[in-house]
């Protein structure tokens, strides 16, 4: 029979995908929790609104003025008993659900230690994760069966880190730290919402959490960090001349600047300070990148400081074949 | 305690009127009621203009429901669909609702419940008319200019940001709350002082209750919001960094705040409604209301709670769990007094003669809009619950059911009910009927689907959504049309009334308080000569049907 009603019924009349009618498809440790949490509360509204109609729908029927003349009979104007009754119980199972509520709520409130951080940053209307190893991304990639710690801020107005689907929910404000956690034990993906009005945009301000396996969590990382190799050299360096700060003293266009400017300098030959002299080739943009001091172009002061352990092979590499470009 | 003010008019009035004369036809002249100190021209102007912004409010929803009959673009790009929520919350809360039953019906029934001329201070009552039309104004003319797109809430720091025109908005409410203030200040002067010798506090009908409790809210609550909308102001156009964080200010005060009189404010709302519902469940049902001090009590024990739950806005807004399982926990203890009530008037029922008017099928709407209402706010004051279901179409269902629901259909009811009183003319009861179908039928079909889409995670406030939602969205604004085409009969037949309705007995459904024992319309002094005496005021065994005028008459009081 509910066979044959999911058939007729238009796709997600009768359920959420993968959820129950009301709630979407549980996926984090303590949406069962506080699924278990929404139904008893349902089934007790349900029974008290059933009780109320009932009630009215009998008096009604049964008290129904015939003809013009009203004819009610005498009955008591007051009842403490039924006052305490219908007090008294309705107050007993509010309790109740309270504390089901707050037990449900500490739980959602309080990360376990050695949780997985990951900063989350809110701005018009995008959202940025931020991993340990400085990746970021702007989509969520966790690992399943693992607890995960989201530290939020906003870059303007107010929005809400938002997934149905874990139950999860929390505002990203500017100027603080909010924070929310969560545990998706199976692999998949999960919407994310932007919760709390932020304006034109603020229904597309989407994203996704993908839940990896375990092993493959760590090897989407290894991958994605190394976005380098997904493009010419070129290309990347340009991105890490902008990232890496090098813009703040080297020059594009041949103008000077705390250093020597980028414009067709490689292969040129170069006075040390020192008095020596040398050709700008690959082993010396190396060098100066890890050991700025060893070699500074007569007329600079000795300011840049070291690269050692901030890049690495892959990013030097993608520097001197941007810088080789510049012509 | 008789009335000493000198009411003043375009013309003397004696306290003995003419055969024949009423309040509505004792002077004539835009003039005389533009000027009018009397608390029923008051009532009813008030009850033109608030119905007028309910008018332009619903206009405002049904394009916003429209807006969704598709999942992406349908009739307006974002940043109108933004302004167009926006502006139907304010005008909804600002203009319609929180002034609506107050204003328009207690201005009107409030002293002739009491048997007084007027409240106790008539200017005070045509000055907050006045404050409410200079509000609204302003209100109305930065919809003109260049609406804003802030939600009715304006929460910082998007209403300092935004580029559109936030402060005569801003500043508007704030005038009405000064409208809002005199309104309640008037009316706790007027049942303190104005009552008469034999009606002591539990002999005065339940509606006044309402009002009391309302009025505290209004007087105590009102100022903190016109604090805050000051700051909101300053905040914008001087950059005073309370609420900006990059001034140094917190965004998350604003919404402390906010709420410390906007959660009050809801029960400024619901509180004449349920004094409304007591008086019609009594009447249809010829029965005196049962327990009527646990009624009365726990009108007041609402206003009171109702202070100390705003917190439970903002369980998911950074507060800390401490603060947040306080808030929750005494949100819990609000839902007692309603639930006595709910009882209390079902079983009021309980060996009635109950008489199926307009009025009646509005109160048992009522109780079924607001016993869903009334649950659901179960489930968002329950902490983790509320973390999913915060800001989303739930939300936006639970406080329809219990606003629009709740208190409108009591306004409804309320309407019916006094419609003759006010305006001497019988409504037609079958097209009255037909209209409540409609508006039944078409809250439930427009709100109740919102619950679905909430609870599976679709976000409030969102001008494009997933494909999955389609479907309730779509019936969700059909519902809206349909209970649209029930009010649009309502006006018809209630404004057809005023020229072609029979005229009204005094006492058309056998209504026990005073306001049923004088003319209808009432004269100028509401009553002619003294008021009749009060006794017990739900005492239907000395309101009698009378098969020769086809209404009710009183038996003197006994005793």
């Amino acid at each position: 029979m509910i066979g044959i009603l999911q058939a007729m019924a238009p796709e997600g009349l009768l359920a959420s995908a993968g959820g129950s009618f009301w709630l979407p498809a549980a996926k984090s440790t303590f949406a069962k929790s506080t699924d278990a949490t929404f139904y008893f509360i349902y089934w007790l509204s349900v029974f008290f609104f059933v009780l109320i109609l009932v009630m009215a729908v009998w008096f009604l029927l049964k008290y129904r003025r015939k003809g013009p003349v009203p004819q009610s009979q005498p009955s008591a104007h007051h009842s403490t008993f039924l006052e305490l009754l219908w007090s008294g119980v309705p107050l007993l199972l509010v309790l109740g659900i309270f504390v089901m509520g707050f037990r449900g709520f500490m739980d959602l409130r309080t990360p376990p230690k050695g949780a997985y951080e990951v900063r989350v940053i809110g701005q018009k209307w995008n959202w940025a994760f931020q991993y340990p190893n400085g990746y970021e991304d702007s989509e969520l990639h966790v690992p399943a069966g693992e607890p995960i710690r989201l530290v939020m801020t906003s870059m303007d107005v107010l929005h809400s880190f938002y997934v149905p689907e874990f139950r999860v929910k929390m505002d990203v404000v500017p100027g603080r730290y909010t924070d929310a956690w969560f545990q998706a034990d199976d692999p998949g993906e999960s919407r994310i919402f932007c919760a709390e009005y932020c304006g034109t945009s603020h229904s597309q301000m989407l994203s996704k959490v993908i839940v990896h396996e375990k092993g493959e969590f760590d090897e989407w990382m290894k991958k994605a960090a190394d976005w380098i190799s997904e493009m010419a050299p070129e290309e990347a360096g340009a991105i890490l001349y902008d990232r890496k700060g090098c813009r703040q003293c080297h020059s594009l266009d041949g103008t000077g600047g705390v250093g020597p400017t980028f414009k067709g300098s490689f292969g040129n030959r170069r006075a040390w300070s020192d008095g020596s002299s040398g050709v700008m080739d690959e082993n010396y943009i190396r060098e100066s990148i890890l050991n700025p001091k060893a070699k500074v172009v007569a007329g600079f002061d000795p300011v840049m400081p070291t690269f050692q352990g901030r890049v690495n092979e892959k990013e030097l590499a993608a520097l001197i074949a941007y810088i080789k470009s510049l012509k | 305690m008789t009335t000493t003010h000198v009411a003043v008019g375009s013309r003397p009035h004696s306290a003995e009127a003419q055969p024949g004369e009423n309040y509505l036809n004792c002077s004539h002249g835009l003039k005389s009621w533009l000027l009018t100190l009397d608390h029923k021209r008051i009532g009813v102007m008030y009850l033109i203009a608030t119905l007028g912004s309910f008018l332009l409010g619903g206009i405002f929803a049904l394009l916003v429901r429209t807006e969704h009959l598709t999942a992406g673009k349908t009739i307006m790009d974002a940043d109108t669909y933004n302004q167009m929520f926006t502006l139907h919350g304010a005008v909804m809360v600002f203009l319609f609702i929180i002034p609506a039953i107050p204003a328009a019906f207690g201005n009107f029934v409030l002293p002739i419940m009491l048997g007084a001329k007027d409240v106790a201070f008539p200017r005070l009552n045509l000055a907050s008319f006045y404050f409410w039309i200079a509000g609204a104004v302003l209100a109305v003319v930065s919809i003109a200019i260049n609406a804003p797109d802030t939600g009715w809430t304006f929460y910082t720091p998007y209403s300092t940001s935004t580029a559109t025109s936030v402060i005569p908005v801003v500043f508007g409410v704030f005038i009405l709350g000064f409208s809002s203030i005199f309104t309640g200040l008037n009316f706790i002067v007027t049942i303190h002082k104005l009552r008469p010798k034999e009606m002591g506090w539990f002999q005065m009908p339940l509606f006044l209750w309402g009002l009391y409790a309302t009025a505290l809210i209004q007087i105590l609550a009102t100022p903190v919001l016109a604090i805050t909308l000051l700051l909101l102001i300053l905040e914008r156009s001087l950059g005073i960094g309370i609420f900006d964080p990059a001034l140094g200010g917190d965004p998350v005060l604003f919404q402390h705040f906010f709420w410390f009189y906007s959660h009050p404010a809801v029960y400024i709302m619901i509180l004449p409604a349920m004094g409304i519902i007591s008086e019609l469940i009594t009447t249809y049902s010829h029965k005196h209301i049962f327990s009527y001090r646990f009624i009365a009590y726990s009108s007041v024990a609402i206003a009171i709670f109702g202070f100390l739950v705003w917190g439970h806005h903002m369980f998911t807004s950074g507060q800390s769990s401490l603060l947040s399982m306080i808030f929750s926990a005494i949100t819990f203890s609000v839902a007692i007094p309603s639930a006595i009530k709910v009882f209390n008037w079902v079983v009021t029922m309980y060996k009635g003669s109950i008489d199926l008017k307009t009025p009646m099928w509005y109160a048992l709407i009522f109780i079924w809009v607001f016993s869903i209402g009334g649950l659901t706010g179960i489930f968002l004051g329950t902490l983790s619950v509320d973390v999913h279901l915060h800001d989303t179409y739930f939300v936006v269902a639970h406080f329809h059911y219990v606003m629009f629901g709740g208190t409108v259909m009591a306004l409804l009811g309320g309407l019916h009910h006094w419609w003759p009183k006010m305006f001497g003319r019988m409504y037609n009861e079958r097209w009255a009927q037909v209209a409540t179908f409609l508006v039944f039928v078409g809250f439930n079909l427009t709100f109740f689907t919102q619950f679905v889409m909430g609870s599976r995670g679709m976000p409030r406030r969102y001008y494009m959504y997933p494909e999955e939602f389609t479907n309730w969205h779509v019936a969700s604004t059909w519902g809206s049309y349909i209970m649209a085409a029930g009010f649009v009969l309502t006006a018809i037949y209630l404004l057809r009334s005023l020229a072609k309705g029979p005229i009204a007995p005094m006492n058309p459904w056998g209504g026990a308080t005073l306001e049923w024992q004088t003319t209808s319309p009432p004269p100028h002094y509401n009553f002619d000569g003294d008021p009749p005496k009060t006794g017990d005021p739900y005492d239907f065994d000395r309101v009698k049907y009378d098969p020769e005028t086809g209404s009710y008459y009183h038996e003197p009081l006994r005793g």
